[in-house]
């Protein structure tokens, strides 16, 4: 490998000037580095605890035995090709308890409604709710109503936590992973963030690019079933891949290379980012896991995911190298090497 | 001549082979931030040969706005009457006081367009505010700045102007070779999307006054490197010409309806470049039949000191004198969380592309992979 940390001029991990903003700006809920900095500055000095500083998609109880996480969903337009808001709010948390090693076990769904909402869309996002809830196995155990004023909201936001039991054995975790170890994507990226950004911005665009927004719970079990030894799983949401991956590296200060070749993008994903000037790796998924298992176990994963309906187009794209750099670099299709980092915010805001 | 696409070791092997006959170091421009962002995000430059170097020339629409137009464009901003619509890249550029984005942060109405018909709309909808488009950008945006203007006029828009700083590519790239301090390149790899507009025969005029090469090029890693192969053949051979690599997209004459919009409705004039200082006939600002839409005259702004920020050399990055790393803020007080100039800003910026995707070469790796291909191979 070429690519060394003294040659870098700079590092994924940013360094934090304190005090860096005293109004919040759309880029701080973009899932990059300015959320990053947000949620080091103010919210982990105030609540620091072994359970929350781990960071995980999932808060797991020091026993071990239950995960609870939560989401809210501010996504515009409220329906989109592939989803909606709906379908999102249950997706996204239910994936949050699977990828961190928990079965769902019920959801909490809070909306707060903007006066004046017609009833017949937010009749549509209940269906919604109530049709993937039922998809996922799950259901929605506890709830609550708000609404405020014309114009103090827009439309609906929902909040959904989910509580999930943990799978016995060993919890998927980024410190079990090591160098040799192989990463692999259940399908096409970038598909969600470009979907919703195209409904919005240009809804006289027509595009095949579908959200993919999916519960993963059956797939991962699935998995589950096939490899016991699943390492870590990530649902890259915000920020893409290349934040979940270049996460994975600086956490575990394991190089990550990533094989250009082998992730699975969609020729219309690729034209429609390059057409905003996006790059694919940074866009958000809703219905994507990225998987890492020992390098016995890859084919083993791999067949499994391509068994379940999500995961046909799954794929190996990637191993963790021996050297220690905590840099994730991209093996680029004409046989070049890039560095892959977070990125750093709101690129396409309010897209879940 | 135009080589096509060819199987990408193939041209690998070939860059390499002419580079190495060379025996002397050569360095190419690209004058387009589309070009930039592509290059590294496929690992162009951990390719090539040690010798062949691509740097950055004056072709993110951002990064080449002065500073003055910048800090005009804040203040409007954050003028109580307005609404600015402005592209996504310019939000977080930092003025004097701020950007736009903590301009909106503050309560300020901004709104991010992807078009400027986006901007029309916008002022038809909102009869009672000032909707002003920050108009930014080479041939390749000015066009939909000329055609939102046209539109405004039809539909009797007394609410909407333009803030234009619309610049031509051609002046800059003269400017850039006749200056006393002139980047050393041999050869411009020329824009894509502009020349889409003013086509390929538009370049003559560097080719036969400077004797220098150009390759019009398209954004794929495969195009790109066609068209490098094509600038390192050139000057293998001894050879001045103007070829374009691009032909599905790019005409002899470009794009006659584009042409004659902006010539409806923009004059050219000098204008202010980022580093480069005043450039003569570089502009595209409102003919006189069009000046009711003429933001400065509609809010009657005062020039203001066109001074640049302490220690940012952004200027001598997007005239190839310096490179990113030179700069003693780069990656350490200016990152793209922090930026202090546009050129670490902008998606398309030449600091961005290098803190983003890491450095520009990767040391012998070039010839590392190539020998890897060559086994294979063989």
């Amino acid at each position: 490998m070429t690519i060394q940390k003294a040659q870098m001029y700079s590092t994924p991990t940013v360094a934090h000037p304190p005090a860096t903003f005293p109004r919040v700006v759309l880029a701080h809920g973009g899932g990059g580095q300015l959320t990053d900095i947000l949620i080091n500055e103010l919210v982990l000095p105030r609540f620091a605890n072994p359970v929350l500083t781990d960071l995980l998609d999932s808060g797991i109880t020091q026993d071990g035995g239950l995960a609870l996480t939560i989401d809210s969903y501010v996504v515009q337009p409220l329906f989109f090709p592939g989803g909606d808001i709906g379908r999102l709010a249950v997706s996204g948390t239910v994936n949050d308890l699977a990828v961190s090693g928990a079965t769902p076990l019920g959801l909490a769904f809070s909306m707060i409604l903007a006066e004046g909402l017609p009833r017949q869309i937010l009749e549509r996002v209940l269906d919604s709710v109530a049709a993937t809830a039922t998809e996922a196995g799950v259901r929605v155990i506890t709830g609550d109503t708000k609404v405020v004023g014309r114009g103090q909201a827009d439309g609906l936001y929902l909040t959904t936590a989910g509580v999930g039991k943990m799978e016995t054995g060993p919890q998927p975790h980024p410190n079990q992973v090591a160098p040799g170890d192989v990463l692999l994507i259940n399908g096409s990226v970038g598909e969600h963030g470009l979907a919703v950004m195209l409904a919005r911005e240009m809804p006289e665009v027509q595009s095949v690019l579908r959200s993919d927004a999916a519960p993963l719970n059956g797939l991962i079990a699935h998995l589950r079933a096939a490899v016991p030894g699943v390492l870590f799983m990530r649902d890259p949401t915000r920020g893409g891949l290349a934040g979940v991956v270049a996460d994975l590296a600086t956490r575990t200060g394991h190089r990550i290379v990533l094989e250009e070749r082998c992730i699975p993008i969609r020729r219309e994903a690729r034209h429609a980012a390059d057409m905003l000037g996006l790059d694919p790796l940074d866009i958000a998924n809703e219905g994507k896991v990225l998987v890492v298992v020992r390098p016995t176990e890859a084919q083993a994963a791999l067949k499994a995911l391509q068994a379940h309906p999500l995961g046909h187009q799954a794929a190996i794209i990637g191993h963790v190298s021996t050297q220690q750099d905590g840099l994730c670099v991209l093996e680029t299709e004409i046989g070049g090497q890039r560095i892959v980092q977070k990125p750093y915010g709101e690129q396409l805001p309010r897209i879940c | 001549m135009n080589m096509g696409t060819r199987p990408i070791p193939e041209m690998l092997r070939a860059l390499h082979a002419s580079a190495a006959g060379l025996g002397r170091p050569i360095a190419f421009m690209e004058v387009c931030g589309t070009h930039t962002t592509s290059a590294f995000r496929c690992g162009l430059h951990s390719v090539m040969p040690e010798n062949v170097r691509l740097i950055s020339g004056p072709g993110c629409p951002v990064c080449v706005t002065a500073q003055a137009d910048i800090d005009e464009l804040i203040d409007l901003g954050s003028r109580g009457e307005v609404t600015l619509c402005t592209y996504g890249d310019m939000l977080r550029v930092p003025g004097k006081r701020g950007s736009l984005e903590k301009a909106r942060g503050d309560g300020a109405s901004i709104e991010v367009v992807y078009s400027s018909l986006d901007a029309v709309r916008l002022a038809q909808s909102h009869p009672h505010r000032q909707v002003v488009f920050a108009a930014v950008g080479f041939e390749t945006t000015a066009p939909a700045t000329a055609a939102a203007v046209c539109a405004a006029q039809k539909l009797g828009l007394d609410n909407f102007t333009v803030l234009a700083s619309h610049k031509l590519i051609l002046p800059a790239m003269r400017a850039l070779l006749s200056a006393t301090d002139r980047p050393k390149i041999n050869g411009f790899l020329c824009p894509g999307h502009v020349s889409v507009i003013i086509g390929s025969d538009a370049y003559r005029c560097i080719v036969e006054e400077f004797n220098t090469p150009c390759v019009i090029g398209g954004f794929e890693p495969g195009l790109l490197l066609s068209s490098l192969l094509c600038l390192t053949e050139m000057v293998a051979a001894g050879r001045v010409g103007l070829v374009n690599q691009y032909p599905q997209a790019v005409r002899p004459h470009g794009n006659p309806h584009a042409q004659a919009l902006l010539q409806e409705v923009f004059e050219p004039g000098d204008a202010r470049w980022r580093g480069m200082g005043l450039i003569p006939m570089s502009g595209l600002f409102l003919r006189q039949r069009y000046e009711r839409f003429n933001a400065a005259r509609r809010f009657s702004l005062q020039p203001v000191d066109d001074r640049e920020p302490p220690g940012c050399i952004c200027g001598r990055v997007i005239s190839g004198l310096a490179l990113p790393p030179e700069c003693k803020l780069f990656g350490r007080a200016c990152t793209p969380v922090q930026p202090i100039g546009p050129c670490m800003v902008s998606s398309e910026g030449t600091c961005a592309a290098w803190f983003k995707y890491g450095p520009q070469r990767a040391s012998a790796n070039g010839v590392a992979r190539l020998q890897q291909l060559q086994e294979v191979r063989s």
